[in-house]
């Protein structure tokens, strides 16, 4: 064997056996972190409110009771302090732009269900020092109460008053916890997560599997083939202050 | 020197006071604390985890919320379920027994449990603030806490 083709030999051989783990570079192990088996995924996460269903059963408030039981929402009776991820909220709170003098007997004083908006552009990411509130690449707008500081630039940010502050500690005002979701404590900022911890054990949010008239349709924005998407292309659908830009994922089917 | 008889006396007296907790706990052994271990193996070796339990469980809760990684493959290849609730405490079910114990002998107060519940609660406590206000009666309408209404 020529030195020539000794080179070419020693090459090769060194880069296949750097490639193969466990080879020559025996440090390398199974990748330590990974994402849960089983979770649902999606592009962008959205969801569409079936207004119509939701006015025929005006009583009916089974997903926000859902959603701040699993989550340990507490119940505050000063409107001054309450902490709420989603709520109902009259037509002319809800789209201050939108109602006129004439159908205002259609929609006056009608109800809406309101929670945060997950945006596309979300102005209370862009305002946080601390990026504990942050986009996910599935579009939900998180919360890392580990790194809240209680700042609440985020909350003079949001539009659409999606977000609630801690101004007492929470945990006397649940009655009922569930021990598997944290409570959060006093000083931090606090809002509707589209129930990531569910959706990684491949569930659907609990409002959405709460709602028992199907008012509620969560799915991929992105997908064309999702209910949502196939809703949302076939009805009239209006969004919260679009006009802002921020992109709002909750839509409102009226027609 | 100028009233030696009062100065030498005074920093004798000065010496004892500062160095006090040094000779009154001089030989004396304080018995290390004893966490009650639950059966079966942790994530990572015993040492392992008494050595470096904050850093993996900051860097656990970073790669969990923020980066979507809820499984973590330990060093013997087994996976396991990234939470505190939910994963750590399901073995290590006495919170009392086994974390406090050895943070109340280092005088650590991790803020964990400002949040995360741990398994042998049934009820959340009153606040500590309404206890001190009932003691100097002030109403509650004052500050805003739950007897508000009811």
């Amino acid at each position: 064997m020529d030195r020539r083709k000794f080179l070419k030999l020693a090459a090769i051989s060194a880069t296949l056996a750097g490639g193969v783990p466990g080879f020559f570079n025996r440090e390398v192990k199974a990748k330590a972190y990974t994402p849960p088996p089983g979770a649902l995924t999606a592009r962008r996460w959205g969801m569409a409110i079936d207004i119509k269903k939701c006015w025929e059963h005006p009583e009916c408030n089974d997903c926000i009771k859902a959603c701040h039981y699993i989550h340990n929402v507490p119940h505050i009776p000063d409107r001054k302090r309450e902490v709420k991820w989603i709520w109902k909220d009259e037509f002319e709170h809800v789209f201050p732009d939108k109602p006129n003098e004439f159908n205002n007997i259609l929609l006056a004083h009608k109800p809406f269900l309101l929670l945060c908006n997950h945006c596309e552009h979300p102005p209370c990411v862009r305002v946080c020092p601390t990026q504990a509130t942050f986009k996910r690449e599935d579009g939900i707008v998180m919360m890392d109460y580990h790194r809240c500081i209680g700042c609440r630039f985020c909350m003079a940010a949001c539009p659409f008053g999606a977000r609630s502050f801690n101004w007492v500690d929470p945990r006397p005002y649940i009655e009922h916890f569930n021990p598997e979701f944290p409570t959060r404590m006093k000083g931090v900022v606090e809002k509707c997560l589209f129930c990531y911890e569910r959706l990684e054990k491949g569930q659907i949010p609990a409002c959405v599997e709460a709602c028992k008239h199907k008012a509620l349709i969560f799915g991929d924005l992105e997908d064309e083939n999702s209910e949502i998407s196939r809703l949302l292309r076939s009805r009239f659908s209006i969004r919260r202050k679009a006009e802002l830009g921020t992109g709002p994922s909750v839509f409102y089917l009226i027609g | 020197m100028y009233n030696s008889d009062k100065v030498i006396p005074g920093i004798i007296i000065f010496v004892l006071f500062v160095t006090f907790p040094i000779w009154w706990n001089h030989a004396k052994t304080v018995a290390a604390p004893q966490p009650e271990l639950p059966k079966g193996r942790c994530v990572e070796s015993k040492a392992y985890m008494r050595s470096h339990h904050m850093q993996l469980l900051n860097r656990w809760r970073n790669e969990a919320i923020r980066e979507g990684m809820r499984i973590y493959t330990s060093s013997d290849g087994k996976r396991f379920w990234i939470s505190l609730q939910n994963g750590c405490m399901k073995c290590h079910h006495d919170k009392s027994k086994f974390c406090d114990r050895c943070h109340r002998f280092a005088a650590v107060e991790p803020y964990c449990w400002n949040c995360h519940i741990p398994p042998e609660t049934k009820k959340f406590e009153e606040p500590r603030a309404s206890r001190l206000l009932r003691l100097f009666h002030v109403p509650p309408k004052l500050v805003g806490t739950k007897n508000t209404e009811e």
